[in-house]
């Protein structure tokens, strides 16, 4: 079976790979384009770890097949802020020390960027629900509250 | 996961042709959400996988030329959830919308995913069931329109032959004084399967109901109607007792499993609660009428 040809925009770059028909965008992003910030935790869409924006939009990218992303927009968390100018939220959760062990924080961080460009001004509810798909191990979900509140409070969120 | 032909069409016609050759070793994908992990876990071993993403014809979300609403089946749960005429007009509809898995999920599973799959739970069977949404389907000969009440055939099976799809649903307008509801029981509100769903939808006329329609999900193999608890509601007042009569009535036609997520009676118990919750907030849906209608709150 033949490798195809996935066109896509990539954290705001046009890209080509070569990808098998049968590996999911996670894979694609992390094998073939080296971008590991999206991870594989559970690989059926519980737990969040490999949260990226397609099209704008957080979705699980351990269940979307590379070719489904063609001519499409995807986002990782290495295109959402860059050293020297990070996202508000991950200023927030470097300096507020939020991750533990870090595994699940570029999903937490995708989620809850795609929650502050749709609603800007969430409340605490809202900001619970916005990032109930993804799973801590390390149960900090306190300090991810705090530092997301901070951000929708402090200023407004930048486009994810 | 194992290896398969992926198919990319870009129209129904293309999508027919490839089911034509290929339909019984073939899986079509939308969401991928349910697809996927049996695919990754060897339950369904596709020879070939043809990727519905491309196909505009079913992204169709709107009104239906005169009164009701069409659903296409590639319509994502969060493009239903967040619909302002859906909200305001089908309010039980886009509340199973917002109930499915977590928003990473809702943007990408899908309305005909999540009835193709036919899984007993299905949220969004229910309320579309209540609606009388009607499936339409696409095959070799044409297209068929099937009551969604008799799409499903048993866990996991459908009315769905090899070579045909499911194109969209057509949801009759409810028309004025009408009101409905869907809730579920999980013990977490994210991520979670309906130990129970009950759907509810009443119309309201002269100071009686009209018309009831309830629908129950994981109670049975199938979705299904609990018609004696309708026709104990239809052309009477809803007071509390006809409301709590219709709920016990709900329950008796419920034959659900013992499982981890329940046992047999608990699921008829929450029957019994989630239909009479699910026609009193029907009814008072109904009572403010059309304009008058709260949005539920987006999340």
């Amino acid at each position: 079976m033949a490798k195809q040809v996935l066109s896509f925009m990539l954290n705001d770059t046009e890209t080509d790979v070569l990808v098998q028909p049968y590996v999911t965008l996670l894979d694609a992003l992390r094998e073939d384009l080296e971008l590991t910030g999206p991870k594989e935790g559970c690989g059926t869409g519980d737990c969040g770890a490999c949260t990226v924006h397609l099209d704008g939009k957080p979705v699980a990218s351990c269940l979307v097949l590379a070719l489904q992303a063609r001519g499409r927009s995807v986002r990782t968390i290495e295109g959402l802020g860059r050293f020297g100018a990070l996202h508000p939220l991950q200023d927030a959760f470097v300096r507020l020390g939020v991750p533990q062990c870090g595994f699940c924080i570029p999903g937490v961080i995708m989620a809850a960027a795609a929650l502050l460009a749709e609603n800007p001004r969430p409340t605490e509810e809202e900001i619970r629900y916005g990032i109930a798909g993804n799973l801590c191990r390390c149960t900090g979900y306190t300090k991810m509250l705090t530092a997301i509140s901070e951000v929708a409070g402090a200023a407004p969120a930048r486009e994810a | 996961m194992r290896r398969f032909d992926l198919a990319l069409p870009r129209s129904l016609d293309d999508c027919l042709k490839l089911l034509a050759e290929r339909g019984p070793e073939a899986k079509l994908v939308a969401g991928g959400t349910d697809l996927l992990p049996q695919m990754k876990n060897g339950l369904l071993k596709p020879a070939a996988v043809v990727d519905l993403s491309g196909v505009a014809d079913l992204r169709v979300l709107g009104r239906q030329n005169g009164a009701g609403l069409r659903v296409g089946a590639a319509v994502t749960a969060r493009e239903i959830e967040l619909d302002r005429h859906t909200r305001a007009a089908y309010p039980a509809l886009a509340e199973s919308g917002a109930l499915v898995g977590s928003v990473q999920i809702r943007n990408l599973a899908t309305v005909g995913g999540n009835l193709c799959n036919a899984a007993p739970s299905a949220d969004m069977a229910p309320p579309l069931m209540a609606l009388e949404a009607e499936a339409v389907i696409a095959g070799p000969r044409g297209r068929r329109r099937v009551p969604l009440s008799t799409f499903f055939t048993g866990v996991r099976r459908t009315v769905l032959a090899p070579d045909e799809m499911l194109v969209e649903l057509v949801v009759p307008a409810p028309g004025p004084r009408s009101g409905g509801q869907y809730l579920r029981h999980t013990p977490r509100r994210e991520l979670d399967i309906a130990v129970v769903g009950v759907a509810s939808q009443i119309t309201l006329s002269d100071g009686v109901c009209s018309k009831a329609r309830i629908a129950l999900a994981a109670v049975a193999p199938t979705p299904i109607r609990a018609t004696a608890a309708e026709q104990a509601l239809e052309g009477q007042p809803l007071t509390a007792e006809r409301i709590a009569r219709a709920g016990q009535l709900a329950l008796e036609a419920a034959r659900p499993i013992s499982d981890q997520r329940g046992s047999a009676d608990f699921r008829r118990h929450l029957v019994g609660v989630l239909t009479r919750r699910t026609l009193t907030t029907a009814l008072e849906r109904a009572g403010r009428g059309h304009e008058g209608r709260r949005e539920p709150p987006i999340r």
